[in-house]
């Protein structure tokens, strides 16, 4: 059974609130959901030397400038909640004092 | 005579030809049925202006005889509708969430490329689950789709708008994602066909991520023909999603002559609707009288699919939403400190199931629990695609019906479990990677509750198939052989 305490320090891991007023029914729901999953337990698992891993390949791309710089930065650029320029800004994390 | 957007892309293809409408005419029919039903199916949420140029160019490759390229030329002058989470540069994709309702696409997916390429004209971007994740659009940030055929029912999801501009026919064919059904199903609910192609066959590049080692894009289309004009449009290898199989292993492989089907009858025997499978039955035996065979199958771990892909899906979702995190694009809410930045724009952005789900990931990801569940999900993943390997020994394809019942009414699943079992036997597919497509199978009647306690509603069903990997040419064949036996 997972407590209102678990479920909050989940949602603080995943960088997510979770108002107080929802969280009895977050639990709720969760821990049905975790039960039904629970159902794996009784898997008869083979070994896992007879199941055949999938085939994992490496995939990487010559070196070299694929588009010219500076091709997609304004489209990116564009996005950003606020610029200065080209660069994006956000609140300053270390501090001088 | 059909209206021009009552028809599939193969007619559609041939009244372009035949000089019976203009591509014009043919966007125009789609548009204004579009705008006329949308206010109440909310199939759409938003349709697009007509690209002239787009139009200009495919009337002209039309009258001078189409364009050479073969089997894409189908699709010359077709109105298309995509579903939200599918980038088109320039466009909203908005993935039905509100984090992402300002996010501007800056490139096409590799799937909008091929069309492009291939002459389909774009009619708009269609409603859906928040991040696919759901089965009946109702975890939407902008309300519910409606199901066409009873508009107090759901159309099915995550790709139900997709589902009821097609049937409703404000389109004639759309796209819509697929990670543990949600093409299938909500062409099942919908009356259409719809394809999950093999894991890797379909360029995922540009679709905006749920579980990526289960997503695919495919077609929701009213017949199988036009499925696979879609599907062979969308198709092949792309440098951008390395996942994608190389050209050569796509041999597509065939079968002639008769067709094996196995049916794994076993898992039937509960839980399924009983006017549902009375219908498949009906459809195995015809299938059975035109001189298939058909087969009982065991697949004893499909028991586990469910819930081993609720651990698998969740632990890719967390992964894949942690990249929204209010600073470079997306919903960008600011509080005192940075973490109050990340809190509150992922808080605000996403909805109840979204944060439903990232907390599950968070949990089946985390140290401790990592082996209880994510790697035994894994196990079974690997348990079940070795069964189905083993059932095509023996069968061409494996049909069961695709959803339980027919479409429910909005609020009947508020628990979030319930919700999840309408996937119950689609998400097997996308465990295994293997290609499956939904085919009409006829319509059961239920009580309608718009039509008063005395009146009664006829909803569509689905049967489906899943072949071995690139085997879509299978699926196609035995959709086919259900569109006649129906």
């Amino acid at each position: 059974m997972a407590t209102k305490e678990e479920v909050k320090k989940l949602a603080a891991l995943a960088r997510i609130s979770i108002a107080d007023e929802e969280l009895e029914k977050f639990t709720q729901e969760f821990d049905a959901v975790i039960a039904y999953v629970g159902q794996l337990e009784s898997l008869n698992q083979p070994p896992a030397s007879s199941l055949q891993p999938q085939a994992l390949r490496n995939v990487l791309r010559e070196d070299g400038e694929p588009t010219a710089p500076g091709t997609n930065t304004e489209k990116l650029v564009a996005q950003f909640p606020e610029r200065e320029g080209n660069a994006l800004v956000v609140k300053q994390i270390i501090s001088h004092d | 005579m059909k209206a021009p957007n009552e028809m599939t892309i193969v007619e559609a293809a041939s009244g372009l030809r035949a000089r019976e409408f203009s591509v014009r005419e043919l966007w125009d029919a789609c548009a204004e049925a579009a705008k006329t039903k949308n206010s109440e199916l909310n199939a759409f949420l938003e349709i697009f202006e007509a690209d002239e140029a787009a139009l200009k160019a495919a009337q002209k490759k039309i009258d001078a005889g189409g364009s050479p390229s073969g089997k894409s030329d189908l699709l010359l002058g077709i109105p298309i509708a995509t579903k939200d989470n599918i980038l088109i540069e320039g466009k909203t994709a908005s993935a039905g969430s509100k984090m992402l309702t300002n996010y501007r696409a800056t490139y096409d997916a590799a799937v909008i490329e091929k069309l492009k390429a291939a002459g389909a004209l774009f009619l708009g971007r269609t409603n859906m689950d928040e991040f696919a994740m759901g089965s009946s659009t109702e975890h939407s940030a902008f309300g519910p789709t409606k199901n066409p055929h009873d508009t107090s029912r759901v159309p099915g999801g995550s790709s139900g708008g997709s589902a009821a501009a097609v049937a409703a026919h404000m389109t004639i064919a759309a796209l819509g994602s697929d990670t543990g059904g949600s093409i299938r199903q909500p062409a099942a609910l919908t009356g259409l066909v719809g394809l999950k192609p093999t894991y890797g066959a379909v360029s995922r590049s540009g679709l905006i991520a749920m579980g990526s080692s289960l997503d695919q894009i495919g077609p929701l289309a009213k017949s199988v023909a036009d499925a696979r004009a879609l599907y062979e449009a969308i198709r092949g290898r792309d440098l951008n999603d390395s996942q994608t199989l190389p050209e050569d292993l796509n041999a597509q492989k065939s079968t002639s002559g008769k067709m094996s089907v196995g049916v794994p009858w076993g898992l039937l025997e509960k839980g399924v609707d009983a006017s549902v499978l009375e219908l498949f039955r009906r459809t195995i035996s015809a299938l059975e009288s035109a001189g298939h065979t058909v087969r009982d199958i065991s697949l004893p771990t499909s028991a586990y699919a469910l819930a081993a892909y609720y651990v698998i899906m969740p632990a890719e979702v967390s992964t894949n939403l942690a990249r929204l995190d209010g600073m470079r694009y997306g919903l960008a809410k600011r509080g005192k400190t940075l973490l109050d930045d990340y809190l509150i724009s992922r808080t605000e952005g996403f909805g109840q199931e979204a944060r439903r789900r990232i907390l599950l990931g968070t949990f089946v990801l985390s140290a401790g629990y990592i082996d209880a569940y994510y790697r035994k999900a894994d196990a079974a993943r690997a348990v079940l695609r070795r069964e189905y390997e083993e059932a095509f020994q023996q069968v061409d394809v494996i049909a069961f019906p695709t959803t339980a019942a027919p479409a429910f009414h909005f609020g009947e699943k508020s628990d979030p479990l319930s919700m999840y079992l309408e996937d119950i036997f689609t998400v097997t597919a996308n465990l295994t990677g293997m290609p499956a497509i939904s085919v009409p199978m006829g319509t059961v009647s239920r009580p309608s509750i718009t039509l008063g306690t005395t009146g009664s509603v006829s909803l569509p069903v689905g049967i489906h198939f899943t072949a071995p990997p690139l085997a879509e040419a299978r699926l196609f064949k035995a959709g086919e052989l259900v569109e006649q036996v129906r």
